[in-house]
């Protein structure tokens, strides 16, 4: 039973299995009826009005209005597409299978609608491979969609055509970049592109391409149908809608919680997932994703779970995906566990990522091993510093920031394992020869 | 062209990884596309390829589809498998080999017939991934023809964490004394840890404490 903390909108009824079936998505919420209502008599500038004027922000991560990114396709003849992202590898990140799992035909009606605003003729759902199961579940409703005449060709009569493939890929973190998502849906290795051209003017086959997150565009059946100001009646002026929270780490009741942004984050921690394990108690947490700076327990748990508070705080709402760390984790180790993670996904292309992870990684281990030295953790952080921001994508950076944070906020407890485990002197290290470090330190 | 060594590299004093290059032709031309008389596809490998070709406005698109079919069929992404694809889909086999070795999920050499990731990323490694990749592969010890075990970045199932995906299906959270019992029901070709399926677990849960006090 859903939370009375919870605000379900997106997970409405979906606890009820036959929410899967075409049959039961209209039934139990009324589907397909904003897509009908859409197709039959709204104009493309309408539908994008409408999304604009809901604030709309990305669920993928970056946050940008939804509604502003589809206005940025060109008009006019030339083919559009249209790619649901649904590469979800962000490190505590769920919720994307939670949505596709238990509701496909919602997320198959926004990228309708969404097709709509974007004038889109062909649409992929780009799902990652380990997602097996929700695959499956994908393939089945949208071939229940297409017989209902809910895709294909003269939707609902309307002359309008619409083509969705549901697309598996193969393991690799990468392809949930947009750019690398374009490159291996092209079927491609998944590295990233230079930007610009966006993928709004140049995308997919070179043509104009609007890429949303799963959760993103599973909220536009019901802005088009309620109305921009249904939606803004939940969150914040700046972080509109509810957003579905993935928590997990160690806490009680890891899951999926949808709330209205703007919530508490302890409300979130310690109300709807149950608080640390027994005797414990929290020393920090990722509030958007392993990409995101972690925040200490004092900066971050009296915080507001919205964009621009986290913002404010340093750090990113980024897919919404809240880790748990309590005082048992050893924040050394779960840096090298963040940064291993990025060193392994690195596609290689750029090298401040392809040797700055990979260093990155080595350091740390050297750090655990008790082998480093407290000027180590001055050469770590500056790595860091000389990733962000020197990449085709954000890849790096995303290790970069959390590594970074950790080492920041933490540097005792570095210092501590340097000391205890390794037994050097800090003061009797030879210093590096001129030029090797670089002047940034 | 310089020349190059059995392994296709143009320095033969480096060392060779035999998993890049097991039954692999380096001299073959790279650039030939191979015709399909020359590579014996089996028929519903071809018309499978060529259904998912027409699904894409670019027959390029295909190639992990087509890397699935193949792997599916011949357990791995083998050379010869890669050249019937790369015939269907008139592509060249090393564009094919590019694009598998990218990707985790395929595989260019042989592996165990089930294939089982333990994610140890960071939320199920605060929960004692660790141990319980430990206990798959003690589990399946000497088997590596039946198993493939395997630890595996985030598999979007920190809900469930410690989880595994076992034949591509999720299962969490699990316990370590968990992981023989799995191997135990795929040897006898059993369901497996039925009541650990993650498609069938409510929204959010409680969930059982995670073994082991002290993590890292």
């Amino acid at each position: 039973m859903a939370d009375p903390r919870e605000t379900r909108v997106l997970l409405d009824q979906a606890e009820d299995p036959a929410l899967r079936t075409l049959e039961g998505y209209k039934r139990l919420v009324g589907g397909y009826s904003s897509m009908e209502n859409a197709y039959r008599t709204m104009e493309q500038d309408e539908v994008l009005s409408e999304l604009e004027d809901s604030g709309l922000r990305g669920r993928g991560g970056a946050g940008f209005s939804m509604g502003k990114k589809a206005s940025f396709l060109p008009r006019g003849e030339m083919q559009k597409y249209l790619c649901c992202n649904a590469d979800e590898s962000e490190p505590g990140a769920f919720k994307d299978r939670e949505l596709m799992q238990r509701n496909p035909h919602q997320l198959i009606e926004g990228i309708a609608i969404a097709a709509l605003a974007a004038d889109a003729g062909h649409a992929f759902i780009f799902i990652r491979g380990e997602y097996n199961d929700q695959a499956n579940i994908l393939d089945r409703a949208v071939a229940e969609a297409y017989e209902a005449g809910y895709l294909g060709t003269n939707i609902l009569g309307t002359h309008r055509d619409l083509e969705l493939v549901v697309h598996r890929g193969a393991g690799a973190y990468i392809c949930g970049e947009e750019t690398a998502l374009l490159d291996a849906l092209e079927g491609k290795r998944g590295n990233p592109r230079l930007k610009p051209p966006f993928p709004a003017v140049q995308g997919l086959y070179g043509g104009p391409t609007l890429i949303n997150n799963v959760e993103t565009l599973s909220n536009v059946p019901r802005i088009v149908a309620r109305g921009a100001d249904w939606f803004r009646g939940f969150g914040t002026e700046q972080s509109p809608g509810t957003k579905v929270v993935s928590i997990s780490g160690r806490v009680r009741r890891p899951g999926n919680y949808e709330v209205e942004l703007g919530i508490s984050t302890r409300e979130l921690i310690y109300g709807l997932a149950g608080g640390p394990l027994p005797g414990r108690a929290v020393k920090a947490f990722f509030p958007g994703g392993s990409s995101s700076p972690v925040l200490t327990a004092a900066e971050g748990l009296d915080l507001p779970y919205s964009f621009e508070a986290m913002a404010e705080a340093g750090s990113m709402l980024g897919s919404g995906s809240i880790i748990v760390a309590d005082d048992r984790v050893s924040i050394p180790q779960l840096a090298l566990r963040t940064a291993r993670f990025y060193h392994h996904e690195s596609c290689g292309k750029c090298t401040p990522c392809r040797e700055g992870t990979n260093w990155t990684t080595k350091m740390l281990e050297r750090v655990v091993r008790g082998e480093a030295t407290p000027m180590d953790l001055d050469i770590i952080a500056s790595v860091q510093q000389n990733i962000i921001g020197h990449c085709l994508c954000v890849l790096g950076d995303s290790m970069a920031m959390p590594v970074g944070a950790m080492v920041r906020k933490f540097r005792a407890e570095f210092e501590e394992v340097i000391e205890t485990a390794g037994g050097v002197d800090p003061h009797t290290v030879v210093a590096p020869p001129p030029g090797i470090l670089g002047a940034t330190l | 062209m310089s020349p190059v060594d059995g392994y296709g590299s143009s320095n033969p004093n480096l060392p060779v990884d035999p998993a890049l290059t097991e039954g692999r032709v380096p001299d073959r031309n790279p650039e030939a596309i191979p015709e399909l008389h020359e590579v014996d596809c089996p028929p519903e490998l071809r018309q499978r390829i060529e259904e998912l070709m027409s699904r894409y406005p670019d027959r390029h698109s295909a190639s992990i589809p087509a890397l699935w079919a193949v792997q599916e069929r011949y357990g791995w992404c083998t050379p010869d498998g890669i050249r019937q694809a790369a015939a269907v889909m008139r592509v060249t086999p090393a564009y094919l080999e590019s694009v598998a070795s990218f990707y985790d999920m395929l595989h260019t050499s042989p592996v165990g017939t089930h294939r089982i990731w333990v994610c140890t990323n960071i939320s199920c490694w605060m929960r004692g991934a660790d141990e319980l990749l430990e206990a798959f592969k003690a589990a399946c010890e000497g088997e590596e023809a039946d198993f493939y075990v395997t630890g595996f970045e985030c598999l979007g199932a920190c809900d469930i964490a410690p989880m595994a995906s076992i034949d591509q299906r999720y299962y969490g959270p699990l316990e370590a004394a968990e992981a023989g019992v799995a191997i135990e029901q795929l040897r006898a070709g059993a369901e497996v840890l039925p009541d650990k399926v993650q498609l069938q677990r409510p929204l959010a849960g409680d969930t059982p404490a995670p073994g082991g006090d002290s993590v890292g």
